[in-house]
């Protein structure tokens, strides 16, 4: 048979089908789908699919490794966190603590305005009657009756250091506060409870009293807010150090 | 002709139906198509040498698969499934390079 392989390759694809045909169709369509399957399976699970057993096992425990170290370092992290949160919280009760010394000291010191309950008390003095010792009584009933702060019309801011005095001249109703001239009539402003306050003028033989006998008349109002608003002068203490 | 449009149709079948492989299939679905393969690259030959036969075609094409399988099963209760399934393919490799040789000097006569 002088047939060549090309002649039967021509021939063979214009053959009419046959059964033969149908048998080997079959099996190459079985081989082309085997395939197919393979090739998009090994394509879906590409990463891992073809490593040996040891090898996974060694990232196994590797992965397992980095998981443990990860876990301690979380926990040093939150022990920090912790540790830094309790002393931001420590820190902000000593701030809040210490802002709150601090205003209830320049209250006390009187470098700051304030402004609160308390009472007004009018001293009218025609006469120039009215002396700084009488002022002064007035000025130690009301800190004994818990007044906070204390001011002498509207100049001079009342502290522990404050002295009175008398004016130069007797008879012309003025008097020296903190080195400050307070003219008739004495307006002393108070911040505290006002019941309190007015019982500590008002009390018999208490100032109402004392400058009545001198000829002069007190007039006392109670008010829900009042304004302190002169400070008194800044002291730098010379002697006296602190200890801490 | 038949054949030809067996191939092609089952290549599309499996590209667009991507069936999963169930898992006791996973470690001989590769070496059984390699196996088929080497059958078909045969055929190829015999038919090109005028010798086809569709019977030893169907008979060989079977028959390797099976034994395709069964050396990796075998391979695989031994604990050397790896490296004998890495030999089979590579005699199947040299059998299909041999086979797709023929066919060439037999196409183009080189």
């Amino acid at each position: 048979m002088p047939d060549s392989a090309l002649d039967r390759t021509r021939r063979a694809l214009t053959a009419r089908p046959s059964r033969s045909h149908a048998v080997v169709g079959v099996l190459l369509a079985l081989l082309g789908f085997a395939g197919a399957v393979q090739v998009s399976e090994v394509r879906s699970d590409e990463a891992y699919a073809g490593t040996r057993r040891d090898d996974l096992i060694q990232l196994l425990q590797s992965l397992s490794i980095a998981q443990s170290r990860a876990a301690d370092q979380l926990t040093e992290l939150e022990q920090t966190r912790d540790a830094l949160q309790v002393s931001s919280a420590q820190r902000q009760a000593a701030l809040a603590e210490s802002q709150e010394r601090l205003d209830a000291l320049r209250l006390l010191s009187g470098r700051t305005a304030a402004v609160g309950p308390g009472v007004t008390i009018t001293i009218k003095d025609p006469d120039g009657t009215v002396a700084a010792a009488t002022l002064l009584n007035a000025v130690e009933e009301l800190r004994d009756s818990g007044a906070e702060a204390i001011e002498v019309n509207d100049a001079a801011r009342v502290v522990a250091q404050t002295w009175f005095a008398d004016g130069d001249d007797p008879g012309d109703a003025t008097l020296v506060v903190d080195s400050r001239n307070v003219s008739a009539p004495y307006v002393v402003e108070a911040i505290g409870d006002p019941a309190t306050l007015v019982t500590a003028v008002a009390f018999p033989g208490g100032l109402t009293d004392e400058v009545e006998a001198l000829g002069g008349t007190v007039s006392i109002v109670k008010s829900d807010e009042l304004q302190i608003e002169s400070l008194a002068p800044e002291r730098a203490a010379t002697f006296a150090e602190p200890i801490t | 002709m038949i054949a030809v449009l067996g191939l092609a149709l089952g290549v599309i079948l499996g590209l667009l139906v991507e069936p999963s492989v169930p898992a006791f299939l996973q470690p001989y679905l590769p070496i059984a198509v390699v196996a088929a393969l080497d059958a078909t690259f045969g055929a190829l030959r015999a038919f090109l040498d005028g010798v086809f036969n569709e019977r030893v075609f169907v008979i060989s094409f079977v028959s390797n698969v099976v034994i395709a399988a069964l050396i990796v099963y075998l391979g695989d209760q031994l604990g050397v499934g790896s490296q004998l399934s890495t030999g089979v393919v590579v005699v199947l490799g040299i059998r299909i390079f041999s086979n797709v040789a023929a066919i060439r000097r037999r196409l183009l006569h080189a």
